[in-house]
């Protein structure tokens, strides 16, 4: 569409001297070789450098856009991408408050003492490296190498994790596993021989029926999937939500089981009872694929949706209607296995039923139910090769989580504290882009661990609680400021995407690559990071698979072709060897069985609040990222601070009014070290209270998050333990309410 | 030519992208916002409804904001674009006190400011920042008097409102419900 100048417009355009001749003849910049596109302010011409965000881990790519002093203006997605199909999400698009963020860390800092009292001092970046190398030496001269731990929680990590193997350890690990996401791979791999991925292989885009248990998309802004659900229920999909609180999504749901928290696995179990008994399962589906229906059938003969009924507070017609609605739109159905998983300990196992209940309605490797996601396969720049650790985490653990495929953070924490029957304790840890006082549950035993240490190094943008506990901080310039690796994740088609700095870095912060091989070099392990710069490195990458630094400059994505046309693999019932014992799809799983696990899933009755408690649930927020946003200029803006959602019921009992600020106190006597505002709704059960993660903030470096809302952290002291694979279950938490502080109040 | 924009509430999850993108886009400074996010909660526990909406000035066809300004600097653009010439703004906020929207408000460079249907990418036929960013596409931004625009045809197959339409303001700015 075209709208003539009116006289005031023309005005604003001439009077910066761009004018007409701004539209027609793109800039070219001979420093860089990057055509300058004349944006979008009047009469300013920018420039826009291809990047991936860092804010979540959906990594959707897109353009940084910087005016003609240089500086930062705004980011938008990248239109080719297939996470962000163009759009960012509030996160991507404020994530230049990131780079903004004046509380940042600007320098690498040293613990020290003056007068007794312990302090940070700033030190050079030589200085860092030589201690850190020192005390590394010293841990692995005392207790060997593998002592040592990566917490990691971003794209700098594979640099860190690199470093840590060079020096001997492969105690590496990602909060996203065991406090996360853990357990739902477990239970689909046992179930389908594959795990659901990140991005999750979920085809909302054609599905007919999704039905999202715990799930709150929307509030939860992983983008690909917030998008297809629009697209999904614009053509006429349908939504069924279970969750205790009526959630956004919710609220667009043909279907809302505001279910009893705790009792999921009774309602599917009922939900496998009916599709059974009502003969509503992909019968050809389950007869060419999978194992064991018969004792399914068997195990859920009695689990009728009136015994349901009893311990869901859903009533039978309703469980029924739901699972007609989904045999309806079979196989274009989706049981969607969420992504915070980790809720009462026998998650593996819930997660089982959600992959079991799929598998009867045929919706894996279906169109409109689970693609089949391919990725780039991508060779990394050579290295020799790393010595072998002769111990690793798991050895704290005998007999115990043996079917977790990767390292629990959890895990690590706990064997750092000293016991006598173990002959090694962590002793070195360091810690990316992870605040682990707010990640991990049981803060107390965090604390216990970290005070077991030689040496906490953290690297991170923000001062975060963590950082306040470190011997060193290294200062990581944000991802507007830096090159990371190539995003390769697996999606309907594979693609490349580049992240490369769109602005020097600010202060004296450095990119996690440039960190990590500094400290290698420091430490005598120099010859694992053969490149002189990471520019030299990617080029070489991208040119193994026909790309190229400068061509993936220009395009920011690259989309790639599927090597095999099996996007839907058993679309038409085809031929298909499953990667289980049995080739097939378990229904009764033999892995499971082999561990001594229940090869098919029980209901467990857990614990509930004692008088006057409340569950505590926790989620997100579509403006934040766990703690790490709560700073951002641009995020806090829209969200400062989280509130405590209860049901006007309750509200009327402890005499509980909107904007009234209290305490919240466990049942363990913890209370949160910061007071919360109460927002009273009808939009939460009686039996529950809600908060959104990531708030309550006792770092006062954080100059916007210091103080605002509460912590659900605080709260999470009781864990319940996945024995599969040692996912922390932390839905078992119950708070009161209290009108005063804490006996423990932060300063 | 009349510029519209349709929010369809059904698809909102008021995540908040469009204020932010708003802000980004016109270098709104922090603590300030041209379009803001509204949700409503009706009925009681379990049987609920929620409308979410992204809100904004309205673009009045009848805009008290431009009647009651004393020195024209709030003014009718091309296609009812309703504006406010910053050079000629007093800040005396006759306007923000007229509009029933609660719009507008006073910049810390002293001058009234408000949504301006991103002017500058409509001149350019690209969407305003708000609509180009919604990861849920529940934005639409067009000329009414276009029958085939995509907005017209919206307007045409689906239910919709307008706020406060006793006000008589007649606002572009509908809400598919």
């Amino acid at each position: 569409m075209s709208i003539s100048m009116n006289r005031r417009d023309f005005i604003k355009i001439a009077g910066v001297g761009a004018g007409s001749l701004a539209f027609a003849t793109p800039l070219f910049d001979f420093s860089t070789g990057e055509i300058l596109a004349p944006d979008t302010i009047p009469g300013m011409y920018a420039k826009r450098t291809p990047t991936y965000c860092e804010i979540c881990f959906w990594k959707c790519a897109g353009w940084v856009h910087t005016n003609q002093e240089g500086k930062i203006w705004k980011v938008t997605g990248h239109e080719d991408d297939p996470h962000s199909n163009g759009r960012l999400c509030p996160r991507g698009t404020g994530g230049v408050g990131m780079y903004n963020d004046e509380d940042r860390l600007k320098t690498p800092l040293m613990r020290t003492e003056v007068n007794g009292v312990q302090t940070f001092r700033e030190a050079s970046w030589d200085e860092a490296f030589t201690y850190i190398a020192d005390e590394l030496k010293k841990v692995a001269e005392k207790h060997g190498p593998e002592c040592t731990a990566l917490f990691t929680h971003g794209s700098g990590g594979h640099y860190f994790g690199d470093l840590l193997k060079a020096f001997g350890s492969n105690n590496i690990t990602a909060p996203s596993y065991a406090q996360c996401r853990g357990p739902r791979e477990v239970g689909f791999f046992a179930t389908f021989g594959e795990g659901v991925g990140s991005p999750e292989r979920v085809d909302i885009r054609d599905t007919r029926c999704l039905v999202l248990i715990g799930s709150h998309f929307g509030e939860n802004m992983h983008n690909g999937p917030v998008q297809e659900i629009a697209q999904a229920t614009g053509k006429g999909a349908t939504i069924i939500t279970v969750d205790p609180r009526f959630s956004t999504v919710a609220s667009k749901s043909k279907f809302w089981l505001p279910i009893k928290p705790a009792t999921d696995m009774a309602l599917l179990l009922a939900w496998m009872h009916v599709i059974i008994n009502e003969n509503l399962y992909d019968q050809a589906y389950v007869e060419k694929y999978t194992y064991g229906f018969e004792d399914l059938k068997a195990h859920v003969a009695q689990m009728t949706p009136e015994w349901a009924y009893g311990l869901t507070t859903i009533k039978p017609e309703i469980i029924r209607a739901t699972a007609r609605e989904m045999a309806n739109a079979s196989p274009r159905v989706i049981i969607h296995p969420g992504r915070h998983v980790t809720w009462y300990g026998d998650d593996t196992q819930r997660l089982r039923a959600v992959a079991m209940l799929n598998a009867l309605l045929g919706s894996w490797g279906r169109r409109g139910g689970f693609y089949n996601p391919e990725q780039v396969s991508f060779k990394m720049y050579p290295h020799p090769p790393f010595p072998k650790p002769k111990r690793t985490w798991k050895d704290a653990y005998p007999g115990k989580f043996k079917l977790a495929s990767l390292a629990l953070a959890s895990g690590i924490c706990d064997a750092t504290v000293p016991t006598t029957g173990r002959d090694c304790s962590f002793k070195a840890w360091i810690v990316n882009g992870t605040n682990l006082i707010h990640t991990l549950p049981n803060q107390a035993n965090t604390l216990k661990a970290i005070q077991a240490l030689d040496l906490l190094v953290v690297v991170d943008t923000m001062p975060m609680e963590i950082t306040g506990y470190a011997d060193v901080i290294l200062p990581e310039c944000t991802y507007l400021e830096r090159y990371d690796d190539i995003r390769v994740s697996a999606h309907r088609e594979p693609t490349l995407a580049l992240r490369m700095p769109a602005a020097e870095p600010k202060y004296n912060t450095k990119p996690a690559w440039w960190i990590a091989k500094g400290l290698a070099e420091k430490m005598g392990l120099g010859h694992f990071f053969p490149w002189e710069n990471i520019e030299e490195k990617l080029d070489w990458e991208l040119k193994q698979v026909g790309s190229s630094l400068a061509e993936m400059k220009r395009l920011g994505v690259k989309k790639m072709k599927r090597s095999v046309d099996d996007l839907y693999p058993m679309e038409n019932l085809e031929d298909f060897e499953f990667n289980t014992n049995t080739g097939k799809i378990e229904l009764y799983s033999t892995s499971m069985e082999d561990e001594g696990y229940d090869p098919l899933p029980k209901y467990k009755a857990h614990e509930e609040p004692p008088a006057g408690f409340y569950r505590l649930i926790y989620g997100r927020a579509p403006m934040h990222t766990f703690s790490r946003t709560a700073n951002n200029p641009n995020l806090t803006d829209l969200m400062d601070e989280n509130s405590v959602w209860v049901n006007p019921k309750v509200a009327k009992e402890w005499g509980l009014k909107n904007d009234q600020y209290l305490w919240l106190e466990n049942q363990d006597g913890v209370v949160s070290k910061t007071p919360i505002k109460v927002r009273v709704t009808e939009r939460i059960r009686f039996d529950s209270v809600y908060m959104v993660h990531g708030f309550g903030h006792t770092d006062k470096k954080l100059t916007r998050a210091y103080g605002r809302g509460a912590s659900d952290a605080d709260l999470i002291t009781r864990v319940h333990i996945d024995p599969e694979m040692g996912g922390t279950g932390m839905r078992g938490n119950f708070v009161t309410f209290r009108f005063e502080a804490g006996e423990e109040v932060s300063s | 030519m009349r510029y519209a924009m349709a929010v369809d509430t059904l698809k909102c999850v008021g995540c908040n992208d469009c204020v932010v993108a708003c802000q980004t886009e016109n270098n709104v400074p922090i603590g300030y916002c041209r379009d803001w996010i509204v949700e409503k909660t009706t009925g009681s526990y379990p049987e609920l409804q929620l409308e979410i909406r992204s809100e904004r000035c309205n673009h009045c066809a009848n805009a008290p904001c431009v009647r009651t300004c004393p020195t024209e600097a709030s003014h009718y653009a091309e296609g009812g674009i309703v504006l406010v010439e910053e050079s000629e703004c007093i800040g005396c906020k006759a306007c923000i006190t007229s509009c029933p929207y609660d719009a507008r408000f006073i910049h810390p460079e002293g001058y009234v400011d408000k949504c301006t249907f991103c002017i500058h990418r409509v001149e350019k036929g690209q969407d305003p920042a708000c609509v180009a960013v919604c990861p849920t596409h529940c934005m639409i931004f067009g000329d009414l008097d276009d029958p085939n625009s995509d907005i017209s045809r919206a307007m045409a197959t689906r239910k919709w409102k307008s706020l406060i339409p006793e006000a008589g303001t007649d606002p572009k700015v509908f809400y598919l419900i």
